[in-house]
């Protein structure tokens, strides 16, 4: 590239439609800062979305974009991705669009370790269609079609990718900037599937749903920042880390004979660690950061090599000859 | 053995009883109709298939029709899991796989009992004798042997001993009782092919390929064959072989082709026309999966198929290749469609040229998947939400899927836009002899897709087709968003503007109706300046329809035919062609569909000629609804 892009190259024209406040405008603007520094051409980028309040993202960013239809982005960015290796995908979806609707899409896209970027903004309520009950929504929450509160249980965002075998797999917050922006750029920078759940706040329907991660006052109390390599520290005054109880995690204060050696420390590429830290829930705190990340062919590269091998095993195609295939016999 | 009498003058009957072994006479015949049946793992359509290939490389002109149930193994010896093969092989121009076969292969009592009410007076039966044991008998709801109380005496019964010929055919092998038994259908294949004077030569290639990893099972489906052909030679039982002389059928190089295959080349070839990789997502179903089995074989091709997690990701990855600039593809059968609709309406929205094949199937639910019927017309004209039309091609024959598949993808390009192409289980699994189209002279495909960032806009369209540019993601100064949400003229942003929306759909639906242009004059076989009736068919009721219209010809009936390829748009001249006749009759494998459209079209009294039974017309069945409409 002659020059190199900024921040604006990747603003649309289109003028920003999501309510006042809303956590997304936040994502919008990290992802927009971060990706001059792939150093990609605008072209060679492609947004896909499904449907919902997240899903009008492509919209706002200046490079190709397909705003589909409820719960089948992954799929089809599969199919983008797969004939069109050069192209950088990324799939922007939401709790009701990834989890719901679309929920087998995700799944799969992920088994099959597609060299996608999956954002799946959880706001833990449909907003779109103006607040029930998510299958990220805690049971109890009242919402308009849960008078008497939900009695559906919620999925994990992060131990559904886990379960699917996800190759890379990371929390991080609409607010905290600099953590989603660097979370973003490693899970741009993982070739396979990457999945990342990004909390985000709906300021209409569920506001302050992650107060205890996002508020100042406390949220060092309640958020477990993962940095590969090292103890899992928490905590105002750094003091707090959680450490294995027989094969039970616990929180525990430092001092008084608990030193950091005691504490869990973090490792990307054990997915057991991966399920426990994924299951964390209060009293113990919140883990943001990328909870596991390994390496496997992707399911594009491994369906190119093979279109390669066949051709250069049988050589291109000849239709001619292809037609004639089998047992043929002349009529004079 | 006698076969039933054919027409005056053409048979010429042998009246030899049991000449030997040395010089058999032959008996010719124009044409003959051999059903096999047998347990879904008797081997039946492979042996049905093999006597195809034998018959086509004899030069008769064939049509096939497999009839197998949805069970891969249901009980042995029950009829459920009766599976069978019809094949008519003539020395004339052949058009169905005949109403009722003149020889009944039957490889058990079930066999026996499934079929036995198609068979005519006379008719041939030849049974595995050893196979109507008491047990069987009565598994297959008999009470008692038919085969010894007169039931059959109507028939000519050939009894034979395949099983205890096989075995001792085999002895030699070693080879255990189970894998002895799995050759019967080569004894059985051998033995017929003697008698109606087939060459084995291209079943003993066909073998050698198949058990190329095997020797020994080569070697012993090769000894069975051989053996089934010498016993058919040697035994007393058959006075005479029958010959059914090559067919007059137009001059050039001709293969064996499936609908299914058919249909894959046809894409193949689209692919290759227009220089673009070819993409199939595709979740499997009864009888689409031999496409998406075709196509996953043609790699070197630049084909690539995705076996997807459902009906919704195939479609729905293929419109993200179409985005992409791939010759973009789903398969499918009617419960697939109907999970399809919301993405093909996406498609439709966008303008992403892909091609939706539906093969159809006995509906409704999940009815019986292995049958034919052409109940999905207007849920293809239809079956999505808002206005979405969509250009619709059917195929008339397994061969004339090929030129379907490639037309569909000329179209979807041409004009930016999804187009269904119908097909049914009885096309997708028929067969009949395909005369190789000469590559060089393929209609042109041009695919251009838009460069030139000065005055791009994503939905400025081409003047004549009304098509929008075809952009896709890594050209520069393009980019753009496209999406599901109502867009502006020319633009394509997000626009809620009542006048604007009416004018995108109303432009949509006139670039499809614009697609008439491409269509050719309606040819109609028969009085060509009008008469008493037309039968109007579509799809696979083809050859059904063609033949019982060419005998009443013969017996001087003002009877004529149209047969559709085009669906949507109908040819602009169709509704002039009907009116010249008294009486307009819709033949199609529903409760009337295509009678719908045409009467809503253009007000015409049609009536209707329907069947839902998961089987083809019969010719004698149009012919005697035919017959009844023009004394009524």
């Amino acid at each position: 590239m002659a020059t190199a892009l900024t921040r604006k190259d990747f603003v649309s024209d289109q003028e920003v439609r999501w309510c006042p406040g809303c956590g997304d405008y936040a994502i919008l603007a990290q992802v927009q800062k971060i990706m001059p520094e792939f150093g990609i051409p605008r072209e060679n980028v492609v947004f896909i979305s499904g449907i919902g309040c997240s899903s009008r993202f492509p919209y706002y960013m200046n490079t190709y974009g397909f705003h589909t239809i409820h719960g089948r982005a992954p799929a089809i960015a599969t199919g983008l991705k797969v004939t069109r290796p050069d192209l950088d995908v990324w799939v922007v979806t939401g709790d009701g669009d990834g989890l719901s609707i679309g929920g087998n899409h995700l799944i799969h896209a992920l088994r099959r370790n597609i060299d996608l970027n999956i954002l799946l903004f959880n706001n833990q309520i449909y907003g779109l269609t103006k607040g029930q009950y998510s299958p990220t929504s805690e049971v109890g929450k009242v919402t308009k079609s849960s008078p008497m509160g939900s009695v559906d249980f919620p999925f994990n965002p992060i131990t559904i990718a886990l379960g699917a075998n996800a190759t890379f797999v990371a929390r991080s917050v609409d607010v905290e900037q600099k953590h989603l922006g660097d979370t973003l750029k490693r899970a741009h920078s993982h070739r396979g599937a990457s999945f990342v759940e990004i909390l985000q706040n709906c300021n209409i329907f569920n506001d302050g749903a992650f107060n205890d991660v996002t508020d100042k006052a406390i949220k060092a109390d309640h958020q477990l920042v993962l940095e590969h390599g090292k103890p899992l520290i928490f905590g105002k005054n750094r003091d707090k880390g959680v450490r294995m109880s027989g094969n039970r995690p616990e929180v525990v204060t430092l001092g008084n004979g608990v030193t950091e050696a005691d504490l869990i420390v973090h490792d990307e590429t054990n997915l057991a660690l991966a399920f426990m830290l994924g299951n964390l829930q209060a009293p113990l705190p919140t883990p943001i950061g990328v909870f596991y990340a390994t390496s496997r062919p992707t399911y594009d590269a491994a369906m190119n090599a093979q279109m390669a091998e066949a051709r250069a095993k049988q050589g291109e195609g000849n239709l001619a000859d292809l037609l004639k295939r089998g047992d043929t016999w002349t009529v004079n | 053995m006698a076969l039933p009498p054919e027409a005056a003058g053409h048979a010429a009957e042998s009246s030899g009883l049991g000449g030997g072994a040395a010089a058999k006479p032959h008996a010719r015949r124009d044409s003959v109709v051999i059903r096999f049946a047998g347990d879904s793992g008797d081997g039946m359509q492979l042996a049905g298939m093999q006597f195809t290939a034998e018959s086509a490389l004899a030069g008769n002109d064939i049509a096939t029709l497999p009839d197998f149930p949805a069970e891969i193994r249901a009980p042995a010896g029950t009829i459920a899991g009766v599976s069978g093969f019809q094949l008519n092989f003539s020395s004339r121009e052949v058009f169905t796989a005949g109403d009722e076969p003149n020889v009944l292969v039957a490889m058990n009592p079930a066999a026996l009992k499934a079929n036995l009410d198609d068979l005519p007076p006379n008719g041939v039966i030849i049974v595995d004798r050893e196979a109507f044991s008491e047990a069987n008998v009565k598994r297959a709801g008999y009470a008692s042997n038919p085969l010894t109380d007169h039931s059959l005496d109507k028939f000519q019964v050939f009894q034979v001993d395949v099983t205890k010929l096989t075995t001792a055919a085999l002895h030699s092998t070693g080879l255990n009782n189970r894998a002895v038994f799995r050759c019967r259908n080569m004894f059985v294949l051998g033995m017929l092919s003697w008698l109606f004077q087939r060459p084995i030569e291209s079943t003993e290639r066909w073998l050698e390929g198949r058990f190329k990893k095997t020797p020994e099972l080569l070697n012993a489906n090769l000894m069975a064959l051989k053996a089934g052909f010498n016993y058919g030679d040697t035994t007393e039982m058959f006075a005479s072989s029958y010959e059914v002389q090559p067919a007059k059928i137009v001059p050039g190089l001709y293969r064996n082709i499936t609908g299914n295959a058919a249909t894959a080349l046809g894409f193949v070839a689209a692919s290759v026309k227009c220089g673009l990789p070819l993409f199939l997502g595709s979740y499997p179903i009864t009888p689409a999966s031999d496409v998406l089995h075709e196509l996953a074989a043609f790699k070197n091709f630049g084909v690539y198929t995705f076996q997807a997690e459902d009906e919704i990701a195939g479609v729905s990855s293929a419109i993200g290749a179409a985005f992409g600039g791939a010759i973009a593809l789903t398969t499918t059968s009617g419960p697939g469609m109907n999970l399809k609709a919301e993405a093909i309406g996406l498609a439709v929205k966008t303008e992403l040229p892909m091609v939706i094949t539906d093969i159809q199937r006995a509906g409704p639910s999940t009815g019986m998947p292995t049958k034919p019927e052409q109940a999905d017309l207007l849920m293809a004209m239809y079956g999505r939400h808002g206005e979405s039309p969509i250009p619709i091609i059917a195929a008339s024959t397994p061969a004339d899927c090929f030129e379907c598949a490639y037309e569909a993808v000329r179209l979807a390009v041409k004009y930016m836009t999804p187009v269904i192409l119908l097909t049914d289980g009885q096309l997708a699994n028929g067969a009949e002899p395909w005369l190789l189209p000469d590559v060089s002279k393929l209609a042109p495909i041009k695919v251009e897709f838009a460069s030139n960032p000065d005055g791009f806009l994503p939905y400025k369209r081409d003047p004549e087709t009304l098509s929008r540019p075809w952009a896709v993601p890594g050209t520069p100064g393009l980019e753009h968003r496209i999406g599901g949400l109502s867009s502006e003229d020319q633009t394509g942003n997000v626009s809620y503007s009542p006048a604007n929306n009416e004018l995108m759909v109303r432009t949509r639906a006139r670039k499809i109706t614009g697609i008439v242009r491409e269509i050719p004059p309606t040819s109609i076989f028969g009085d060509v300046n009008g008469g008493e009736l037309v039968v109007l068919g579509w799809g696979s009721t083809y050859g059904s329809v063609r033949e019982a219209v060419k005998q009443l010809r013969d017996k001087g009936k003002s009877v004529s035919h149209i047969h559709l390829r085009y669906l949507n748009p109908l040819p602009a001249d169709l509704g002039g062609q009907l009116r010249k006749f008294k009486k307009v009759m819709v033949a199609e494998m529903n409760m009337g569909q295509l009678l719908k459209l045409v009467r809503a079209d253009y007000l015409i009294d049609a009536i209707g000629c329907n069947k839902i039974q998961g089987r083809p017309f019969k010719v004698n069945e149009l012919i005697n609804r035919i017959s009844r409409s023009l004394e009524g």
